[in-house]
C-alpha cells in the first residue's frame, strides 16, 4: 500500500476564496458561497471566464438537517451559473470539502476534466446548540450514540487516554487554545478575532457592569482553570477546547498541471493526498491515535515522496483541542507522546519550528463543517504565495505546506501536500 | 444456543434480556463484540454467539454536562453529569459503555485501570423501553 503512486497527470490549484465565518443570521448557504466563489474568481490572478469550469464538487454534511434542504450541487450549479454541467454533493462529515477536492483531482487526474471547482458549505447557526449537537452526533459511530457520548465526549474520552498513557493534563491542551487565539486577531475572515488576554477583559467589564465580583487571573490558564469563564462540556473538553458553531462557504480552482500558467504564474500544485476510515472507539487500534490519519498519511506521503520533515507548516483539524495534538503526532510531525511538549516548547506558534493552523484553526477561525476543508487549503494558498498578510509566516521561504482534516470522531481524516515551485 | 443472525439488532434483543454477547468465528476464535457476521482475521462466516463474562477495566472515560435528548430526559445535565467510557473486556476486546458508580461531577477522581463489572440499565416503559450496557466498579 506503501508504493508510490503518481497522478496520472499533475493537478494545480489557481485560484482560492473563502467567505468570512461566523454566524450571520442574515444570510443563507447560497449568500455566504456567492462570497466564496466571487472572491475565488477574483484571486485568478490572470483571470477565469465561469464558463470555462466543466464541473464541479461541493461539500456538504448535514444543512438537510439544520435547515431543512438538501441535493446541494444544482443548487450551487445554480448559484455559481454552472448549470447545467455537473455539480455533485460530496459528503464526508466534517471533511466533507477535502473529498470534493479529491473528486476534482481524480477526474482531472484521469483526464476526464481539464478545469474543475471544489468547495464546500455549512448553515448552522439557525440551529440551537442543543439541535447542533444532535446534527453533528450523527455522525458519531452508532455505538457511541448509544452510550451516550456526543461529539466532545468522544474526544474527551480520547484526552483522558492521552493523558493517562503520556503524562500531559488539561493545562497542556491550554496552550493548543491560547496559541490558536494568538494567530485569530490577524484573520480578517474569522469568526473569534481576540486572545484570551482579551476575552478576559471583556468578560471582567462585564462583570464589573452588571455590580458582581470580577475575578483577579493572574494569567490566560487561571482564567481557563476557571469554570465560571470555561465551564465543562464533557469533561475534560471544557467550552475552550471546542470550536465555534459557524456558516460559511470556501473554494478553490483546480486545474490540469500543463493549463496552469494560462490562469496564474504562481500556482499551488497538489502534490500528495491520502484519505482514511477510522471504526469506533470500541474498534480503533489505538485511544491516542486516528488509524484514518495514519492510512492517508502513508497515501499522502507515498504519493508525494516526501516525508514529515519536509513539511514546513500545516493546518490540522482542531475541532477539539487534543484533535491537534493527535493530528500532529499521527502525521509524524512530532513523535507520539512529545506533541504536547513541543506545543509548550512553543514550537507550533506562527514564529516556531512547525506552525500549526495560523488561521486560528476551526477553534477560532470557526467550523462550518462542509466548508473546512477546503477553507484549510485557502489558508495553504495564501501562506505559500505570502499574502497571509499579519499572519504570514516569519522569515522563510514557504513551498510545501499541508492540510489534515478529519470527519466524524475520525471516520474520515485525509492528509493533502501543496508545493510552490 | 439459538439462531439469532449476527446482527446489531441480536446484540440490542440480548441486552434487553441481561445478557452480554459477542460473536465467535469457530474456526480461529477471533472474538468481536458487539457481533460481526463474519472473521476480519479469516474471512470465516461460521461464527457463533459468545457470552462475554462481564469484567473489564476502565481505559477512557468523559463526564459529559451537555449531552443528547435521552440522557437529558432522565435528569442529566450541567449540574448533574454523567460518565460514559470505554471499558477493556477481560477477553482482550473493546466496548463503549455508561459508567456508573462513579461521581461524575468529580472526574478527577475517575482512575483509567479501574476494574469494572456489567450491568444493565433498564430504561423507559412500553415501545420506549430500551436497554443501556454499563459498567460499574467492581
Amino acid at each position: 500500500m506503501s508504493k508510490k503512486r503518481k497522478l496520472g497527470r499533475g493537478v494545480a490549484i489557481v485560484g482560492a476564496g473563502m467567505s468570512n465565518f461566523g454566524m450571520f443570521p442574515d444570510k443563507d448557504s447560497k449568500d455566504v458561497f456567492a462570497e466564496a466563489f466571487s472572491e475565488m474568481l477574483a484571486n485568478v490572478d490572470k483571470g477565469c471566464d465561469p464558463a470555462d469550469i466543466q464541473a464541479a464538487w461541493i461539500g456538504n454534511f448535514s444543512n438537510d438537517f439544520f435547515v431543512h434542504q438538501a441535493h446541494w450541487g444544482p443548487i450551487i450549479a445554480d448559484l455559481a451559473g454552472l448549470a447545467p454541467k455537473a455539480v455533485t454533493r460530496t459528503e464526508g462529515a466534517c471533511a466533507s470539502s477535502t473529498l470534493a477536492m479529491r473528486d476534482g483531482l481524480m477526474a482531472i487526474a484521469s483526464g476526464m476534466y481539464d478545469i474543475v471547482l471544489a468547495g464546500g458549505v455549512e448553515e448552522m447557526s439557525k440551529c440551537s446548540t442543543e439541535e447542533v449537537t444532535e446534527g453533528l452526533a450523527l455522525a458519531t459511530s452508532p455505538y457511541e450514540g448509544a452510550a451516550g457520548y456526543t461529539f466532545p465526549g468522544v474526544f474527551g474520552a480520547l484526552a483522558t487516554a492521552y493523558f493517562h498513557k503520556y503524562g500531559a493534563g488539561r493545562e497542556d491542551l491550554m496552550n493548543i487554545t491560547i496559541k490558536s487565539h494568538e494567530n485569530a486577531p490577524l484573520n480578517p475572515k474569522g469568526q473569534f478575532k481576540q486572545t484570551i488576554r482579551d476575552l478576559m477583559e471583556a468578560r471582567k467589564a462585564r462583570l464589573e457592569k452588571k455590580g458582581q465580583p470580577v475575578p483577579d487571573w493572574a494569567d490566560e490558564k487561571a482564567a481557563l482553570w476557571d469554570p465560571g469563564f470555561n465551564p465543562a462540556v464533557a469533561w475534560p473538553m471544557h467550552l475552550y477546547d471546542c470550536c465555534p458553531i459557524s456558516d460559511g462557504a470556501s473554494c478553490i480552482l483546480m486545474v490540469a498541471e500543463d493549463l496552469a500558467k494560462n490562469f496564474t504564474d504562481n500556482p499551488i500544485h497538489i502534490v500528495g493526498f491520502g484519505q482514511g476510515s477510522g471504526r469506533g472507539l470500541h474498534a480503533c487500534p489505538s485511544l491516542t491515535s486516528f488509524e484514518a490519519n495514519k492510512q492517508a498519511a502513508v497515501e499522502a506521503y507515498g504519493t508525494s515522496g516526501l516525508s514529515p520533515k519536509d513539511i514546513q507548516f500545516a493546518e490540522v483539524h482542531d475541532c477539539f483541542s487534543i484533535a491537534e495534538l493527535i493530528h500532529i503526532e499521527d502525521l509524524g510531525f512530532f513523535e507520539a507522546g512529545e506533541g504536547y511538549k513541543a506545543i509548550a516548547n512553543g514550537e507550533t506558534r506562527r514564529e516556531g519550528r512547525m506552525p500549526i493552523n495560523t488561521s486560528g484553526g476551526l477553534k477560532c477561525k470557526g467550523h462550518p463543517v462542509g466548508a473546512t476543508g477546503t477553507a484549510q487549503m485557502f489558508e495553504i494558498w495564501k501562506q505559500l504565495r505570502g499574502e497571509a498578510g499579519e499572519r504570514q509566516i516569519p522569515g522563510r521561504d514557504l513551498y510545501i505546506g499541508a492540510t489534515q482534516n478529519l470527519g466524524g470522531t475520525g471516520g474520515t481524516c485525509t492528509f493533502t501536500i501543496f508545493e510552490r515551485r | 444456543m439459538e439462531e439469532r443472525p449476527f446482527s446489531d439488532i441480536s446484540y440490542r434483543l440480548y441486552l434487553d434480556e441481561d445478557k452480554f454477547m459477542g460473536s465467535k468465528c469457530r474456526k480461529c476464535g477471533q472474538l468481536y463484540v458487539p457481533p460481526r457476521h463474519f472473521c476480519l482475521e479469516c474471512r470465516s462466516e461460521d461464527m457463533e454467539w459468545y457470552e462475554m463474562k462481564g469484567e473489564g477495566e476502565l481505559a477512557a472515560y468523559t463526564c459529559i454536562s451537555i449531552g443528547p435528548a435521552f440522557m437529558i430526559e432522565e435528569g442529566y445535565d450541567r449540574k448533574n453529569p454523567y460518565c460514559t467510557g470505554v471499558v477493556t473486556l477481560a477477553e482482550g476486546p473493546r466496548i463503549v459503555a455508561r459508567i456508573e458508580g462513579v461521581d461524575a461531577s468529580d472526574p478527577e477522581a475517575i482512575k483509567i485501570g479501574t476494574p469494572m463489572t456489567v450491568e444493565f440499565l433498564h430504561r423507559g416503559e412500553g415501545e420506549k423501553a430500551k436497554t443501556f450496557l454499563a459498567f460499574r466498579p467492581s
